[in-house]
């Protein structure tokens, strides 16, 4: 009922709670390469396309070892896409340099800029989606955690996911409602919404203080101690030296333009 | 576990907006029995319930939970010897998954993870939860969810149980269910509760509240059974006594 009124973040639980090799690695070995994958991949030019290409691999085997259907992770894509159309949108207009040729076409640097931006959006967008579906949040979280992550964000962070679908939820109640006595017409106008939110807002307030009692009443003393018990095993350090490894070598040669070499070059 | 004794004396609350919650309550109630709070809206249930917990601490008058005198340095002590289930199940499942959310009683209490584990497992089977330990809360049914929150006071091994409208949003197998775990537990219960039936098959003494006050303290089927006071109070008299008191 309520992943209806929310999109389907809850799946991505169900993801996680599958079993493969990916979702075997410890939290910390894959928030460490995740977060050393979004660093390598922004820190190119901002024409580069070509050689953020061999990058897809990282994301593409992430999803398909833990078997995560690889159609939903597009659609929460599609989801988050607008930001990252409307920030390079405008690029191929203000940026008309001639920068590259493909046979008779002259392609500008505001259109190579534009596709490295969501070249870009795509891949760390994914491989955070990837991370997230094969570790579940809660480990995410508690290996961050022991990753030196400081004790109120990640509370904060497990605290905003859980209840990201109970606010969610009072708000669409709310909204129907609101339907229900607008007698057909648009009801949302602006008055009320407002209104709406801030009795939202009020009400997330309440439930807070509800849900900080909860928790006293439970021996809540500022920590919260988790089951886990995973361990740092000599495959966590295997991958993570892997992935590094591999964006080094990534980052440091244009492999496309390499195996584009190597493929012309053989032809010749 | 051993069931605890309750004793409230005096116990007066005001809120800061100055609404008098609680005017002068006492009472006692013994280690294992099972005692209804009955009122209207507003007649400081509530209030009282949190003050049972320890989370609300006595300015005026005072609350004993076994031996030990709840105050602000006692408070967390006295947390440990309750195990309180809310009425919005979603305010007390917070947790990734119904496993974590029971563990996280006896985490807190600094068992390690292995006797949390077990307590995990023994409190979600008393309710007949335990195949839902790794589900996270929120695809939970209403029922699940008063489950999973009951499992989750259990777990902390407590001395007494609290329960503010144990059977609100469950439907009426849920709530069979739940009476039926409720007569069987040997903790004392407290249980704040408009559901008067209810309190007829799990209670055996009745507080009814008003304004703050306790109007009447006895024995539940006397005092539900009582007309005139039930409808004094904004309650009235349960039909599953009327059926059973033919000439009533």
């Amino acid at each position: 009922m309520e992943s209806a009124t929310w999109p389907d973040i809850g799946r991505m639980d169900d993801w996680a709670r599958g079993d493969s090799p990916a979702h075997r690695l410890d939290a910390r070995a894959k928030a460490v390469a995740t977060l050393a994958f979004i660093v390598v991949v922004m820190s190119f030019p901002r024409r580069e396309v070509s050689a953020l290409v061999p990058f897809l691999l990282y994301p593409v085997v992430l999803t398909s070892v833990s078997r995560i259907p690889i159609g939903e992770i597009f659609r929460k894509m599609l989801v988050a896409s607008p930001f990252a159309v409307f920030v390079g949108m405008f690029n191929p207009l203000l940026d008309r340099q001639p920068a590259a040729v493909v046979g008779t076409i002259v392609i500008s640097g505001g259109w190579l800029s534009f596709a490295s931006i969501l070249l870009r959006f795509v891949l760390t967008v994914w491989a955070a989606l990837a991370l997230v579906g094969c570790t579940g949040i809660y480990r995410l979280v508690a290996g961050l955690e022991r990753l030196g992550l400081p004790r109120v964000f990640a509370v904060q962070l497990l605290f905003l996911y859980r209840y990201l679908f109970v606010i969610a939820n009072e708000g669409a109640r709310m909204k129907r409602g609101v339907d229900a006595r607008a007698g057909g017409k648009k009801a949302l106008t602006l008055r009320v919404y407002g209104s709406l939110i801030g009795h939202l807002l009020l009400r997330s307030m309440d439930r807070a203080e509800r849900v900080h009692r909860a928790m006293l009443a439970r021996g809540y003393e500022g920590r919260v101690a988790t089951l886990d018990r995973s361990r740092f095993r000599a495959d966590d350090g295997f991958f993570v030296f892997g992935c590094l490894t591999a964006f080094g070598v990534a980052r440091a040669w244009n492999l496309s333009a390499a195996i584009g070499r190597l493929v012309l070059g053989a032809a010749a | 576990m051993n069931a605890a004794a309750v004793e409230v004396r005096e116990l007066w609350h005001a809120y800061p907006d100055g609404t008098e919650a609680l005017r002068g309550v006492s009472f006692r109630i013994a280690p294992g029995e099972a005692v209804a709070l009955v009122g209207g809206n507003g007649a400081g249930k509530s209030t009282l319930l949190l003050h049972l917990a320890g989370l609300l601490i006595p300015r005026r008058g005072e609350v004993r939970l076994g031996d030990l005198r709840v105050t602000r340095e006692t408070a967390a002590a006295a947390r440990r010897a309750i195990g309180m289930v809310f009425q919005d199940p979603d305010d007390q499942l917070f947790m990734p998954t119904v496993a974590e959310d029971v563990a996280f009683g006896p985490l807190n209490a600094g068992l390690e993870p292995d006797e949390a584990e077990a307590r995990v497992v023994a409190a979600l089977e008393r309710v007949g939860a335990a195949h839902l330990r790794d589900r996270p809360p929120y695809r939970l049914s209403a029922g699940e969810k008063r489950a999973v929150a009951l499992a989750a006071a259990l777990a902390m091994s407590p001395e007494i149980l609290l329960l503010d409208e144990p059977s609100s949003g469950l439907d009426p197998r849920g709530r069979r269910r739940l009476i039926e775990l409720l007569r069987e537990f040997p903790h004392t219960r407290i249980v704040a509760t408009h559901d008067l039936e209810l309190v007829v098959e799990v209670c055996s003494r009745a507080i009814v509240l008003d304004a703050g006050r306790v109007v009447a303290d006895a024995p539940a089927e006397e005092a539900l059974n009582d007309e005139p006071l039930m409808l004094a109070h904004a309650l009235e008299r349960p039909h599953i006594l009327r059926h059973s008191h033919p000439h009533g």
